[in-house]
């Protein structure tokens, strides 16, 4: 997915002179380097120093530029937190920052590394819109969203590298939508980012047993499709919420709140990270079952 | 302006105006900080009236008040200037204005929000990579404090600056040596000599008498411009008013009607 970003970043500066990118000392994986090279005023690299890293886009912005401020996530978004806050979303300019690597992908790193709680924090700020797309072709999408919009400010939670395509055959990507990537009639699957994957094998093994499976990525989580929601809740005997992300402040949560205003009948299955850090080494997946999130014991819940 | 054609005594006289409309607005809203407005109050005239070109919303300049506390004196001047309007000052802090304590972007004249400090210094170094970028020859000033030299992200746009090589920027520190558990240079000794700081990380600096215009245009006029420039201004905190003057309570305080007399007659007097 990061290399994804950065092809289509590339191209969307390509067509567009005001597309800037803002750095923190981020390897410069696939495009970036291209980007660096053909567009040096445009590629500025703070080094380690990500307040600055927030404070430039803002200015860049504010000059009528259309920047992305990008590296890794608990390094763009928690360490300049008042900056996002006061210069991108107090002044709602149309900076997007990217949040790389989010969730545990930064597996064998430990806690400084992961980030666990970024749809809440970011989603807690006005003015912020929220973007986390399951897989390359999303995130295409999103990024060339991102690089066009004059909303205001954009946090894109995006993964690192060797995603599966997902979307191939999905309905068109729509700003603030929910996307099905396929539809059923019995239970349903309400995911996004790179946990899609996983959520996917879900699916296919429900699908197995002969049931009917409606998969929806809510890439958008501000503003939440909230009729979206209450549609499936509706239309499905059972949701089921997968999300890298703590319990409170995400997508499951959310979908319990809409769930009550809508008073909805069906049953409803929620997995996150848990509230805590994680001090487990290993594979990105060795992490999320570390706090539950694993083929099996979601499949054995589900029943 | 050539140093020759430099009117002193023209500043002069829009200075002790400035100073003296701000003393009017705090007998009705007592919600403003005057010791940061006189103490910086050259400097912005400055800027305003004597290095931006064009000053007002067609200027190619722009100026961003990385202080925001101390935005009173912006607000007059762009109300002098025909920015603002005589009703927007006299609505400062009230429900039906549109103007606060801190500078808010989306005000006419008001380039970006500030008022939580060390954060202006990375927007002016975006903003001067805009005009780099578009190949425009727009100046960027701005005044920080020089409490807001202890913000760690306020050495994070330092060091861009310079690494950027952004000869488009002129800052000033209005140097009062007062922040809000007293002097800075008691507080933070190490602080000092400051422009020092600045020259090793490759700024150009300059030291001046911040109330002295004559001076403030001399150090931008003068300068290199190879380099973003950082001028460390002196300055009282308070400046004009003797009662005021290096006294922190008056760092967000509105005078009394009694001590608002006094402070008028020491203004005429120095006219």
């Amino acid at each position: 997915m990061r290399n994804t970003f950065s092809e289509t970043l590339y191209q969307e500066a390509t067509a567009n002179p005001d597309v800037y990118i803002v750095v923190a000392d981020i390897s410069p994986a696939g495009s970036m380097g291209k980007f660096s090279s053909e567009y040096p005023e445009r590629f500025i690299n703070v080094g380690v120093a990500e307040q600055t890293m927030i404070g430039i886009a803002a200015g860049l912005a504010l000059k009528g530029c259309q920047p992305f401020a990008y590296t890794i996530a608990t390094f763009s978004l928690y360490r300049p937190f008042e900056m996002i806050r006061d210069d991108l979303c107090y002044q709602n300019l149309p900076v997007t920052v990217v949040g790389m690597g989010a969730g545990v992908i930064y597996s064998t790193l430990g806690g400084t590394h992961h980030t666990q709680e970024d749809i809440a924090v970011a989603s807690a700020l006005p003015n912020m819109q929220v973007l986390a797309p399951c897989d390359p072709l999303e995130c295409v999408e999103a990024t060339r969203w991102c690089a066009r919009q004059k909303n205001g400010p954009v946090y894109l939670r995006i993964g690192k590298a060797g995603e599966p395509v997902l979307t191939a055959q999905a309905e068109p990507w729509q700003f603030g939508k929910l996307r099905y990537l396929r539809r059923g009639s019995d239970i349903c699957i309400l995911t996004y980012g790179v946990i899609t994957a996983m959520a996917t094998e879900i699916a296919d093994r429900l699908a197995a047993q002969g049931r009917s499976v409606s998969l929806v990525s809510a890439h958008t989580l501000k503003p939440l499709d909230r009729d979206g929601i209450a549609a499936a809740l509706q239309q499905h005997r059972h949701v089921v919420v997968i999300e890298e992300h703590a319990p409170q402040g995400g997508l499951a949560s959310q979908v319990k709140q809409i769930a009550w205003d809508v008073r909805a009948t069906c049953r409803l299955d929620t997995f996150t990270l848990q509230d805590a850090f994680i001090h487990n080494y290993g594979s990105t997946n060795d992490l999320l079952a570390a706090h539950g999130l694993s083929p099996g014991r979601i499949l054995a819940t589900i029943g | 302006m050539t140093q020759a054609s430099f009117d002193a005594r023209a500043a002069r006289t829009r200075c002790q105006r400035y100073r003296r409309r701000i003393l009017d607005i705090s007998q009705r809203v007592s919600a403003l900080h005057i010791g940061g407005a006189f103490s910086c109050t050259e400097i912005v005239d400055g800027i305003y009236n004597e290095l931006m070109r064009k000053p007002g919303l067609s200027s190619p300049d722009t100026f961003l008040m990385s202080k925001g506390h101390g935005c009173m004196i912006q607000y007059v001047v762009l109300e002098e200037l025909g920015v603002l309007t005589r009703a927007d000052l006299d609505a400062y802090c009230t429900p039906h204005g549109r103007l606060g304590v801190h500078p808010d972007y989306g005000n006419p004249g008001i380039e970006a929000s500030t008022g939580s400090l060390g954060h202006g210094l990375s927007m002016v170094v975006g903003m001067a990579l805009a005009e780099r970028g578009k190949r425009r020859d727009g100046m960027i000033y701005t005044v920080l404090s020089d409490g807001e030299t202890q913000e760690g992200s306020t050495w994070e746009a330092v060091l861009m600056a310079s690494s950027l090589k952004l000869t488009n920027i002129v800052a000033f520190i209005d140097n009062n040596d007062f922040q809000s558990l007293g002097r800075t240079s008691e507080t933070h000794p190490s602080l000092y000599p400051l422009a020092a700081k600045f020259d090793a990380f490759g700024w150009e600096t300059a030291e001046i008498d911040g109330h002295d215009s004559a001076a403030i245009h001399r150090a931008v006029s003068a300068r290199k411009g190879d380099r973003p420039l950082m001028v460390v201004a002196r300055t009282t905190k308070g400046k004009g008013v003797s009662y005021m003057e290096n006294a922190p309570i008056w760092h967000y305080r509105a005078p009394s009607k009694d001590e608002y007399a006094q402070a008028i007659r020491e203004l005429e007097t120095q006219a």
